[in-house]
């Protein structure tokens, strides 16, 4: 038997009537993904509602609401394996009103594919999803042209496509875009290279996310261990535990060594990592995004929100921060209203200072000074913060750039932001540790 | 490949010890749902990947329908003792006593009166987060539902109005009588599940491994024959050599098949299976959006 080497996570997004739901189907049906008692139901709802015709997309359209509306309305995940990885969906929705799905489920996404309808061509839709994964900096884009059967397979309709996109790629920041002619429909170039476009030498859809290089998808330089709970046995009945005092985290960024010198933030105090404990044994080294338990040399003040950062390639802190947000909730933002901000393991309160622009999704080009930011906008804010966040630029670290931004009372999560690159970096000035 | 490289299984474990740590960071009162199933037994070693050297800080919970298994009772409550952690039970039997759980007439399974019954364990020790084994893949409208899953002082699940959950910042604050359920292992397969309890050489209940056992042929499933699924006259019984695939009421759970006696054998069984694991719970098919009505009611 085959083991799946790795996980790759990639969202799909198009607008209303692309075929996103289509081509997850036929991913999952042609990659022989699907059973017995799955194609059943499809049958039997086939039966019912659609004239006897399977339906793909009733795959992922779950819940009840959507099938009765025919469309989708929030983010599912979908999984399926091949010999060569393991993949994990987030179907998004593309409706205007539902981008913030979006953003939930390309956030820890891989890869981002775009469909768009061979007939309509680049709408704003796909320039607004193409923008986010861009924002979100997810490292790969796959441009699916579905429908090709409609415009009779015409390789001058697709570079016509693809010119379109690469218009307005340049303005944004991705490294990597693959474009693939497709009908998810008929499945031509989603499993299996379609007969009808000789002219297309590239890989399949699946293919290409077979392949694709993720392995350097994580941040392996500069430690960051934020710390979520505090590991302290109570009465252990082992005498050797009565001491022990760890600080258990996922490791946010970098690799961490035992005997190596840290820095607790906001403490500034250098300490050395006495043991890397973990539940099969302590370990000589751990990396991004392992969970680890660290014990240290000295007994200092830490709790959670505490950051354990190695001694080089130092973070930022500041209670002045700016940051790109896209807006999720239908009470606009305006400056001067106060949130608490959750970044890593810390929860702090902070005030909107400034709206510094928001981007206009059409042109792609920032306005200035915009009177708020309503749901569903991109743009760029001030906040002043009533504890010193201990932070990296969202383009450096996606896990120590990152936050959201919660309102209080209600508790709805209202924003997700992305850290512009700290002004100031870090100054331990307190020196090794000494009692 | 570098050595800096975690395959499916160590990207799975990492992401729900996160989660696992972010519930006893976040929550006063968190309670993990144990029920002897193979899903809560991966949760169990990852609760104590995420806390050891302590011991858990929470206790086990489970909500007994009295359609349990007996064999699966027995391995939960050995598997707690083990472990030196709390295990509360609340009963079914004692919420109908009570009145907070009335059965209809007719009722084939106690998946909707674990829902009352559970809600009052959550009110009696004042939980504000449960802790479940759910996997996304186990059903449509689990497939849509976040790790940190909402739940307002009713106990209901807003499908259209869930929290958006981006890179692993989990909104845990709640206001008074609300609810946190949180399911680390939501990006789990069934496959994941199996290689991991390999991996991790896991204990789990005999019923889940090929055993003899009187069935009976009930709506296109093999019942497991006991006092609560008599034969009817004209039913076919049969010896069969069967497994548990998924472990639900016994009234309703159907055996498949199988000389699986191995977790191996199990691995080899799934990677060849051709219906769903929860093709063979007669709950689920009481019609297609059953789950998604009994998860909007309070369930788990």
């Amino acid at each position: 038997m085959n083991v799946p080497v790795d996980i790759l996570r990639f969202n799909t997004c198009g607008s209303v009537d692309d075929g996103k739901s289509t081509l997850i189907g036929r991913l999952l049906y042609d990659s022989k993904s699907l059973m017995e008692d799955q194609i059943e139901a499809l049958e039997r709802s086939a039966a019912i509602t659609g004239g006897g015709q399977i339906n793909l997309a009733n795959l992922t359209d779950g819940l009840r609401a959507e099938r009765e509306q025919g469309i989708t309305i929030d983010v599912a995940y979908r999984y399926f394996a091949t010999p060569r990885r393991k993949f994990i969906i987030a179907d998004t929705p593309g409706h205007v009103q539902y981008t913030r799905n979006m953003v939930t489920g390309a956030s820890s996404a891989n890869l981002s594919i775009i469909l768009v309808d061979a007939r309509a061509g680049v709408i704003e839709q796909s320039r607004r999803h193409t923008a986010i994964a861009s924002l979100l900096r997810i490292p790969h884009l796959v441009v699916a042209v579905n429908k090709m059967d409609l415009v009779g397979w015409s390789e001058q309709r697709f570079l016509e496509i693809r010119a379109q996109f690469e218009e307005f790629l340049p303005r944004l920041d991705i490294k990597d875009v693959k474009f693939i002619p497709l009908s998810a429909l008929n499945g031509d170039n989603v499993v299996e290279p379609s007969a009808h476009t000789p002219w297309y030498v590239g890989p399949t859809l699946l293919g290409h996310l077979e392949t694709v290089h993720i392995a350097s998808d994580w941040n392996l330089t500069g430690f960051r261990l934020p710390v979520q709970w505090v590991n302290r046995p109570h009465n252990p009945t082992d005498p050797a535990l009565h001491d022990f005092r760890g600080f258990s985290g996922q490791i946010a960024g970098g690799i961490v060594r035992a005997g190596q010198k840290i820095i607790a933030l906001p403490a500034g105090i250098v300490t050395t990592v006495k043991q890397i404990w973990t539940y099969d044994g302590p370990v000589q080294e751990a990396f991004c995004p392992q969970s680890v338990t660290l014990v240290l040399e000295h007994d200092i003040d830490i709790s959670r929100g505490s950051m354990l950062i190695g001694t080089d390639h130092l973070p930022g802190a500041s209670t002045q921060l700016q940051a790109e947000v896209c807006w999720m909730h239908p009470r606009a933002l305006q400056s001067g209203r106060k949130y608490l901000l959750k970044h890593t393991t810390h929860t702090v309160q902070v005030a909107v200072t400034d709206i510094v622009s928001k981007l206009n999704l059409a042109t792609l080009e920032p306005e200035l000074a915009p009177a708020e930011l309503a749901v569903n906008d991109i743009g760029e804010i001030r906040l002043r913060a009533a504890q010193p966040l201990v932070f990296d630029g969202y383009a450096t670290n996606r896990l120590t750039g990152s936050f959201i931004l919660i309102e209080p009372n209600t508790n709805a999560t209202v924003a997700a932001g992305m850290l512009l690159p700290p002004a100031e970096i870090v100054k331990p000035e307190n020196g090794d540790y000494v009692i | 490949m570098n050595s800096y490289h975690l395959d499916h299984l160590q990207h799975l474990e990492t992401e729900a010890i996160h989660l696992m740590r972010e519930v006893a960071g976040e929550f006063e009162r968190p309670a993990l749902l144990f029920s002897g199933g193979k899903d809560s037994i991966c949760l169990l070693r990852l609760a104590e990947k995420a806390f050891r050297p302590s011991d858990l800080p929470m206790p086990l919970l489970n909500v007994d329908t009295g359609h349990h298994f007996p064999e699966l009772n027995e391995f939960r409550d050995r598997r707690a003792r083990q472990l030196g952690a709390k295990l509360i039970i609340r009963t079914v039997e004692d919420a109908i006593a009570q009145g907070i759980a009335t059965p209809s007439p007719g009722e084939i399974s106690r998946n909707r009166l674990q829902i009352p019954t559970l809600l009052a364990a959550i009110e009696e020790f004042r939980f504000d987060c449960c802790i479940g084994g759910a996997r996304r893949d186990e059903e449509k409208a689990r497939a849509k539902e976040r790790f940190f899953s909402f739940r307002d002082s009713f106990g209901q699940w807003d499908p259209k109005n869930q929290r958006p959950e981006i890179w692993n910042l989990y909104n845990g604050r709640l206001n008074p009588g609300e609810n946190m359920r949180v399911f680390p292992i939501s990006n789990w397969t069934e496959m994941d599940v199996w290689e991991y309890i390999q991996r991790e050489q896991l204990e789990v209940p005999a019923i889940y491994f090929s055993h003899r056992r009187k069935c009976v042929r009930r709506g296109g499933q093999w019942l497991p024959v006991n006092a609560l699924v008599p034969p009817k006259p004209a039913e076919e019984v049969r010896d069969l050599v069967v497994r548990v695939r998924t472990i639900g009421d016994i009234i309703s759970t159907g055996c498949v098949e199988s000389p699986a006696t191995t977790t191996s054998d199990i691995i080899a069984e799934i990677a060849a299976a051709r219906v769903t694991e929860r093709g063979s719970r007669a709950d689920d098919k009481a019609s297609e959006a059953a789950m998604e009505d009994r998860k909007k009611a309070g369930y788990f």
